[in-house]
C-alpha cells in the first residue's frame, strides 16, 4: 500500500514537472522575444558574443575580468545590451560547470562564445564539437575544432620586461616570484621573469615559489611575508587571486614604514590601484597580458565573417598582446628607456626569450 | 493531525519557508523572484538535457551521502570522505587509462579501483580508531589535504608535468551513446544505477545482515557491544572502509562518467562535504539520502541556471540555495510546531 502511494506521489510529480515545465518554457520564449523586440535596434540580432569565467569568477581583477571588459567594450562599440542577442557571461563555481554553461551560451544562440582559462579546454573541445553552429574561441589552449580558434600569449616576453624592470629596480639584488597553480602558462611567466632579470645582472637572486592556488589570498599573503622578510624588495606574482595577498603584504609593511622599500609587479591587467597606500603605491608596473584586446580583436573578425576557425593565434609583444603598463612614475626615466630598449630588441627577433624554465618543458 | 500528515506536511513547508525567505532576498537585492524561480525550476527540469545533467549532479551526492551515513550509523563521523573521493577519482581513472582490456572487465575493474582506493583511505582513520583511540575527525580532516596533494603530485608525474591525466578508454567509460541521445547531449552516465544498487547494497548490510546489526550495536552503545561479545575495533575498522568504498565510488563516477580524466585542483571538490549534509538530512537512511541528494543536486544544477536565464548575480543565488537547504535542515523545529498545533486543536 505504501509502496503504491510513493508511485502515485511519484508520477504526480513527474506530471507536474513536466506541465509546469512546459509553461515555464513558454514564459521564457515570450519573455525573449520582447527582448528582442525592445532591443530595437538591427544591430542586437546581428551578433551577439558571450564569455564563460573559470573559478576565479568576472571580478579577478585578472584575466576573466580583462575579457569581460574586452567583450563589454566591442558590445559598446557595436550599440549590444547586455543580455540575450548582444552581449552576456556565466560565472562558474566549479569545473563541473564548464559544460552546462558552456552549452547554455550556445543555446541561447549567442554567435561567438569565449571560454576564459586552460582549464576549460576538454569542456570547450566537447561542446564545440556538438554545437558545430556556434563560433568558440579559448584561451591559453589550444582546442582542435573547425569551429574554435586558440588564443595564446607570449607571456615569457611580457615577464622578461617584468624582469628587467625589477633587476634594474631591486637594491638588496634579491628578487621573488609568486606563481599560483604550476602549469604551462605560468611556467611560461616564470621563465621570462628569470631571463629579464638575468639579462640585466645574472648575480641577482630569485626566489621562485608557487603556491598552488589562483584564489588564496592568505598563501599569497604568507609567501610575500616570507619574502620581504629574508630581503627580497621587488615580487612579480603570476597568481591571480593569491596575488592579492602579496600586494597586501606590501601595503601593509609600507604602512607601518613609509620607507620600506617594497614592491609588486602585477599581473594581466594593470593592478596599480591594488598597491595604494595612503599617497604612495607599491605597484612598481604590471605584465599586461592583453586578453581584453584579443578578444575584442577576435569579436570583431567573427562579426565580419572572418572568424579564423581552427587557428592557433599568438599574441605576443610584436602584436601588442602583452605589454608594461604605465608606472605613474614609479620607474625612474632612464629605467623606463632600458626596458623600452629590450622592448624592441624582442619584437624585433633580436632577443628571442625562452617559453619554459629549464627542465619545466612540457613533454 | 496524524503522524503521517506531519510526515509529509514537514519538508513540504520547510521547502515552501526557504523559498519565501529567498524570495524575500532575491527582493531586497533588486531582482525578480518569480523569474529566478522559473529560472531555477527550468534549470532541473526544464528539458531533457537538464534533467539529465541534474541526474548527473545527484549521482555522487548519492554515493557521499551514503558514505557520511553509513558511517554515522555505526557512531563514526568520516569528515574525509572528500579525500576517499580524490584518491578514488584518481585510481579509477588511472585502471581506466593505463589498461586496455575488454569492455565487462575493464569497466567493473576500474569502478573496483575507486572503491578499493577510497576504503584504503578509510581503512587508516579506522584502524587509528580501534587501536589507539585517535578521534577519526581529525584523522580523517587530515587525510582530505593528504589525499589533494598526492593525487596532484600523482597526476603531475604521471603526466610529465602537466596538469591533467590522459583520458580513459572508451571501455572503461560508464557514459553511453543512449544516454546522452536520449537527454540530447547531456553528461549523464550510467553511474546513476551504481548509485542506486549502492542505496540497496547499505540497506542490504545494516538491515539483513549480521555483520550490519554488529554495526550499528556498536553505534548504539559501545560499552554494551562488547559485554554482547562483539569486537569493537574490527566493527570501526569494517565501517570506516565500507563507508571509504562509497566515497571512493563517488569519485569514480565523477572519473569515469562525468570528466573522463582528472585535473591537478587547487581545492576540494565540495561533494565530500556537503555529503555531510544530504547525510543528515535523509536521517543517515539509505532512502533519506537519495531524497537528501536529489535536492541538494537539483538544486546545485538548477541554481546555475538562475544567473542564465533570469541575470540574478550567483551570490545571490548561492544565498536563496542556502536558504532553501537551511529550512530543510530545520525540518524538526516545524515538526515541533506541527505538532504543538495539533495537540492544541485536541484539547479543545
Amino acid at each position: 500500500m505504501a509502496k503504491r502511494k510513493f508511485g502515485l506521489a511519484l508520477s504526480v510529480l513527474l506530471a507536474a514537472g513536466t506541465l509546469l515545465g512546459a509553461c515555464g518554457s513558454d514564459n521564457g520564449e515570450e519573455a525573449q522575444n520582447e527582448g528582442n523586440n525592445s532591443g530595437g535596434g538591427e544591430s542586437a540580432s546581428e551578433f551577439s558574443v558571450a564569455m564563460v569565467t573559470d573559478v576565479g569568477g568576472v571580478d579577478d581583477k585578472s584575466f576573466n575580468q580583462a575579457a569581460w571588459k574586452g567583450i563589454q567594450e566591442f558590445g559598446e562599440d557595436n550599440g549590444l545590451e547586455k543580455g540575450d542577442g548582444g552581449f552576456d557571461y556565466l560565472q562558474s563555481a566549479g569545473e563541473e560547470d564548464y559544460i552546462p554553461n558552456l552549452n547554455a551560451l550556445a543555446r541561447r544562440d549567442f554567435n561567438l562564445v569565449f571560454g576564459v582559462g586552460f582549464m576549460m579546454q576538454d569542456a570547450l573541445d566537447e561542446i564545440a564539437s556538438q554545437q558545430k553552429d556556434t563560433q568558440f574561441a579559448i584561451i591559453d589552449a589550444v582546442v582542435e575544432q573547425p569551429n574554435t580558434v586558440s588564443l595564446l600569449f607570449k607571456e615569457h616576453e611580457g615577464s622578461f620586461l617584468a624582469g628587467v624592470a625589477a633587476a634594474l629596480t631591486t637594491e638588496s639584488k634579491k628578487v621573488g616570484f609568486v606563481g599560483g597553480m604550476e602549469n604551462e602558462v605560468i611556467h611560461r611567466f616564470e621563465s621570462g621573469f628569470v631571463q629579464g632579470v638575468e639579462a640585466v645582472d645574472p648575480s641577482i637572486e630569485i626566489d621562485i615559489q608557487y603556491t598552488g592556488a589562483f584564489d588564496k589570498a592568505e598563501l599569497g599573503k604568507t609567501t610575500a611575508n616570507r619574502m620581504y622578510s629574508s630581503g627580497v624588495d621587488v615580487i612579480f606574482h603570476a597568481a591571480g587571486g593569491t596575488g592579492n595577498g602579496v600586494f597586501s603584504e606590501a601595503k601593509e609593511r609600507k604602512s607601518n614604514d613609509p620607507d620600506a622599500n617594497v614592491w609588486v609587479i602585477g599581473v594581466d591587467s594593470d593592478q596599480y590601484d591594488e598597491g595604494a597606500v595612503g599617497d604612495t603605491n607599491v605597484t612598481l608596473t604590471s605584465m599586461l597580458k592583453r586578453v581584453d584586446v584579443a578578444v575584442k580583436d577576435i569579436s570583431e573578425k567573427a562579426k565580419n565573417g572572418e572568424f579564423p576557425g581552427g587557428e592557433v593565434i599568438t599574441y605576443g609583444i610584436a602584436d601588442e598582446g602583452v605589454a608594461l603598463a604605465d608606472s605613474r612614475g614609479n620607474i625612474p626615466e632612464d629605467v623606463v628607456a632600458q626596458i623600452e630598449e629590450y622592448q624592441e630588441k624582442i619584437a624585433s627577433g633580436e632577443i628571442e626569450v625562452k617559453e619554459y624554465p629549464e627542465g619545466k618543458e612540457p613533454k | 493531525m496524524s503522524n503521517r500528515m506531519i510526515n509529509l506536511l514537514v519538508p513540504a513547508i520547510a521547502v515552501i519557508l526557504g523559498l519565501l525567505v529567498g524570495a524575500i532576498v532575491m527582493l531586497v537585492s533588486g531582482y525578480d523572484p518569480v523569474a529566478g524561480y522559473i529560472a531555477l525550476w527550468q534549470g532541473i527540469f526544464g528539458d531533457s538535457y537538464a534533467i539529465g545533467e541534474t541526474i548527473r549532479q545527484i549521482t555522487p551526492y548519492i554515493l557521499a551521502g551514503l558514505a557520511v551515513a553509513f558511517a554515522f550509523r555505526t557512531g563514526l563521523f568520516n569528515i574525509g570522505v572528500e579525500g576517499q573521493l580524490i584518491v578514488g577519482w584518481f585510481a579509477a581513472v588511472y585502471v581506466g587509462a593505463a589498461f586496455d582490456l575488454p569492455k565487462v572487465i575493464h569497466l567493473p575493474l576500474s569502478i573496483l579501483a575507486g572503491a578499493a582506493a577510497g576504503a584504503l583511505w578509510a581503512f587508516l582513520p579506522g584502524l587509528l580508531k580501534a587501536k589507539m583511540k585517535i578521534h577519526e575527525v581529525i584523522v580523517t580532516i587530515m587525510m582530505n589535504y593528504i589525499a589533494l596533494h598526492v593525487v596532484n603530485a600523482l597526476i603531475k608525474t604521471w603526466s610529465g608535468g602537466g596538469d591533467k591525466t590522459d583520458r580513459i578508454l572508451e571501455s572503461a567509460s560508464l557514459r553511453s551513446e543512449f544516454l546522452s541521445s536520449l537527454t540530447d547531449y547531456s553528461r549523464l552516465h550510467y553511474g546513476i544505477l551504481v548509485a542506486l544498487l549502492m542505496v540497496v547494497v547499505m540497506w542490504f548490510i545494516l538491515e539483513k545482515t549480521t555483520t550490519g546489526f554488529e554495526l550499528k550495536a556498536v553505534g548504539f552503545n559501545e560499552h554494551a557491544s562488547e559485554y554482547a561479545g562483539m569486537k569493537i575495533g574490527k566493527n570501526i575498522i569494517l565501517s570506516m572502509v565500507i563507508s571509504g568504498a562509497f566515497a571512493g565510488l563517488a569519485g569514480a563516477m565523477e572519473g569515469l562518467g562525468t570528466f573522463g580524466n582528472m585535473y591537478t585542483r587547487g581545492g576540494f571538490t565540495g561533494i565530500g562535504f556537503d555529503g555531510i549534509a544530504v547525510a543528515l538530512l535523509g536521517a543517515n537512511t539509505p532512502l533519506g539520502v537519495i531524497f537528501g541528494a536529489v535536492l541538494f543536486g537539483s538544486l546545485k544544477y538548477g541554481a546555475l541556471n538562475m544567473p542564465n536565464a533570469a541575470q540574478i548575480p550567483e551570490e545571490v543565488v548561492q544565498i536563496v540555495i542556502a536558504l532553501v537547504i537551511f529550512f530543510v535542515a530545520c525540518g524538526y523545529a516545524i515538526r515541533l510546531f506541527l505538532t504543538k498545533i495539533s495537540k492544541k486543536k485536541e484539547a479543545k
